[in-house]
């Protein structure tokens, strides 16, 4: 058992702490700096051992399919290989953070704490640079890097689809507490509503459909929500999982309505107040006298985006200072003292599902026509896991916090796509892309056990005594049910 | 009558592996008071585990004695798996602990993606089958219908598995009942605190715990590939939601109570199958789930939660 909570200080502290602690029956850990290399090699070679243990049936050995059954192929190099990695990477951070007393993740982290107190108002500034940054972005890209506009824009057009289904995922798990792990039902519902509304009624457009789905995923989110207003916690995040899985299996065999695993395809562009982004005459190009250029339509779709994202992030600005934005946090920080102060939690509950879910059925809407093509394959429980990755490694009820997440991960994983120069390294055969979930897992695991509560440590309460102040991401509640 | 025995015995032996995988959710978080999600993947390393030592002592180093091969390949995969449980456990959760309740969920599901690439990138992401390796089996019944002649069979290979369930229940229950270890584990379940104020090695009775919870997946692996004979990357999902599943109907944090909803979990899913239609055989068991929790969160077996305010 570790030591209470309330106790300690910085979240940066405790995995540290408990890392050192159960390194030490490896070797004596006295002064931590000299007496260690001994230990650290010891903990080190340990670690290797180990990390050959694991990998001896998975790195060593492959199972392939061969004429004659199954055959089992020996890769004792790769095997090797990946023991002297766990070695050395084990060894040098035994020397360089576990086992030190002045641990390098320590300064960075100091240091970046340290920048943030000593530019006050640091947090405000940076939120505006993003958003000119945001808002100029199709410019800056189209005119500096031209040769590949269309695929950076691409990957703004994906990080600010996940930023909005962040922001629409913290009303629920960030500001009310309820931790859904199905969130994705609700984008699957915008986009098939959008679909199914835009290929049986001809003039059903982008923006007719939009409000249609964020109602009837709003619907949804009641619907879902009334059977669990009384369960919490981990309950709450496994029913709301089997929930999303319930729809995508819905999704996957009703093939009359649905198209079954084909899915739906010719789902309609966007227009531009009922003109069509396309060369033809009656074109938005044409009518207001430019070149026509494909760039355009992903400009287009990225201010939408932007635009939908936007929104979500107001009305959540909003809501917070409105009574029912109270009531949520409330509900959050001790559900039965709100109730014994006369607030309604059902409804509380059932309107932050709803309004949650509205934000998920727009973004479904918005990537149903984007893709022009929808399946129930995209809306797996990888895709659920990552939005909630998102909001809760960005730091639970914290805006900026999911901006910088989605960010950082789903930028990331992009990056991968662009490091051809590995195959150099690795031989030809190397796809870094292969390894793309892998390293998002890890990253996962890695930013919760650094810093649990996630990237942006401090949150802004709603409401105040005499002066504003930001406070500590450990004074708030997160969606544990007490 | 010959149709419904028929999918009675083979609901029991799905069931047996539901429970097994159920067993790990339970002590979990009997335990710690999580939800392992990794636990189902854990399930599919030692599935994996399982095939590559059958095929080493079978194709490689040339053993032809199928009951010694079996029994090598149930134990050297229950001690591999098991380290692959320490080692999620030590990576992922234990830094976490005494850390706010989402976080180790977080990791979990983290634990669970990797496990899954790190399989899928190493062992590739095309099914591995397995052909049958135990075949025959005692008939039962055989009858005609209308549709054609039913014969119901009980396979030697689902008297294995039921009969391998029973022997680790046993020996399972006895370990947490009867030794100090299960003493250990009893009282950090009641109260980590004070057992570790009275000298109890709490770490290193949660570390036990994952490694006893892999042992059984492990075991719930090895069954699943002799039974199915197909396997790939992605089967821990699916089954470790249904083994979840029975871990709460049963009763959380009660080790009969994953058995017995183990069992129900699998008998249910074989019937609506069988009775009803394949394809919604998996909303059966996550409706399953939902209702349950919502009528009767305290599961079958298990002790209702006093909530002390």
């Amino acid at each position: 058992m570790a030591s209470p909570e309330a106790s300690i200080p910085a979240s940066v502290q405790k995995p540290m702490g408990a890392q050192g602690r159960a390194a030490a029956p490896g070797g004596a850990r006295s002064g931590a700096g000299e007496g260690g290399l001994a230990g650290s090699l010891r903990d080190a070679a340990l670690a290797a051992f180990l990390a050959g243990v694991l990998g001896f049936f998975f790195i060593g050995l492959r199972a392939d399919i061969a004429p004659g059954g199954l055959d089992l192929r020996a890769r004792w190099g790769a095997w090797i290989v990946s023991i002297l990695v766990v070695f050395v990477g084990r060894l040098a951070l035994n020397l360089f953070v576990f086992r030190t007393s002045k641990p390098v993740t320590k300064t960075i982290g100091a240091r970046l704490t340290g920048l943030s107190d000593a530019v006050p108002g640091l947090g405000k500034w940076l939120t505006r640079a993003l958003l000119v940054f945001a808002l100029v972005l199709p410019f800056v890209v189209t005119t500096f890097f031209s040769s590949r506009d269309r695929q950076i824009i691409d990957l703004a057009i994906l990080i600010m689809t996940y930023v909005m289904l962040g922001w629409g995922l913290n009303i629920v798990v960030g500001l009310a507490g309820l931790l859904d792990l199905g969130y994705v039902a609700f984008y699957a519902v915008g986009a098939y509503s959008f679909a199914l509304l835009a290929t049986h009624f001809e003039f059903i457009g982008f923006w007719t459909a939009l409000p249609l789905a964020g109602l009837l995923a709003a619907m949804w989110g009641i619907i879902l929500g009334f059977p669990v207003l009384r369960l919490r916690g981990d309950y709450l995040a496994i029913v709301t999982l089997a929930f999303g899985e319930i729809i995508r299996v819905v999704l996957l065999n009703w093939y009359e309505f649905t198209g079954g695993p084909n899915g739906i395809s010719g789902i309609p562009k966007p227009t531009f107040f009922g003109l069509e982004l396309s060369r033809g005459d009656d074109g938005m190009a044409a009518f207001f006298g430019f070149e026509y250029d494909p760039i355009q339509r992903f400009i287009y779709l990225y201010y939408i985006i932007l635009l939908l994202a936007l929104i979500t992030n107001l009305v959540t600005i909003r809501l917070r200072k409105l009574p029912i934005g109270r009531a949520w946090e409330a509900m959050r920080e001790d559900e039965i003292a709100c109730r014994s102060l006369g607030i309604n939690t059902r409804n509380t509950k059932l309107t932050a599902f709803a309004i949650g879910a509205m934000f998920g059925g727009f973004a479904g809407s918005f990537f149903a026509t984007r893709q022009g093509f929808i399946s129930p394959e995209s809306f797996t429980f990888l895709e659920s896991a990552i939005i909630l990755a998102i909001v809760v490694l960005g730091g639970l009820g914290s805006q900026i916090g999911v901006v910088v997440a989605a960010v950082v991960m789903i930028g990331g994983m992009e990056l991968l796509r662009n490091l051809d120069f590995l195959t150099y390294i690795f031989g030809p055969d190397f796809d870094p892309v292969r390894y793309r979930m892998l390293i998002f897992g890890l990253a996962m695991v890695f930013i919760m056990v650094w810093k649990p509560r996630g990237l942006v440590a401090t949150r802004e309460p709603s409401a105040v005594l005499k002066e504003k102040k930001r406070i500590g991401a450990d004074m708030v509640a997160q969606g544990e049910g007490h | 009558m010959d149709y419904f025995l028929q999918q009675l015995i083979n609901g029991l032996t799905l069931g047996s592996i539901y429970g097994l995988i159920a067993i790990g959710y339970t002590m979990v978080y009997g335990i710690i008071g999580m939800i392992n999600f990794a636990h189902g993947d854990i399930f599919m390393i030692g599935a994996f585990i399982s095939l590559a030592v059958f095929l080493a002592l079978t194709t490689v180093l040339g053993f032809a004695f199928l009951p010694v091969v079996l029994l090598i390949v149930l134990i050297v995969a229950m001690l591999f798996t098991s380290a692959w449980g320490w080692t999620v456990e030590r990576l992922a959760y234990r830094p976490l602990r005494g850390s706010f309740r989402l976080a180790p969920l977080i990791t979990a599901i983290g634990m669970s993606i990797v496990l899954q690439n790190f399989v899928q990138i190493t062992q590739g992401a095309r099914v591995k089958p397995l052909p049958p390796q135990i075949q025959g089996g005692i008939t039962l019944m055989e009858g005609s219908t209308q549709v054609g002649d039913i014969v119901v069979r009980l396979s030697y290979m689902q008297i294995i598995i039921i009969v391998t369930t029973l022997v680790l229940m046993t020996v399972f229950t006895l370990l947490i009942t009867r030794t100090p270890l299960g003493r250990a584990q009893r009282a950090c379940e009641q109260d980590r605190k004070m057992a570790a104020l009275l000298g109890v090695d709490v770490d290193r009775t949660i570390s036990l715990t994952f490694v006893m919870g892999a042992a059984l997946a492990a075991v719930a692996g090895f069954m699943f590939l002799l039974l199915y004979g197909v396997i790939d990357f992605y089967i821990g999902f699916l089954a470790g939601i249904k083994a979840f599943t029975a871990a709460v109907l049963g009763g959380i944090g009660s080790l009969p109570g994953a058995m017995l909803g183990g069992l129900l979990i699998g008998l249910i899913e074989v019937f609506w199958s069988g009775y009803f239609s394949v394809e919604y055989k998996d909303v059966a068991a996550f409706s399953i789930l939902a209702i349950v929790l919502i009528f009767l969160p305290s599961g079958l077996l298990g002790k209702p939660e006093v909530e002390k305010v």
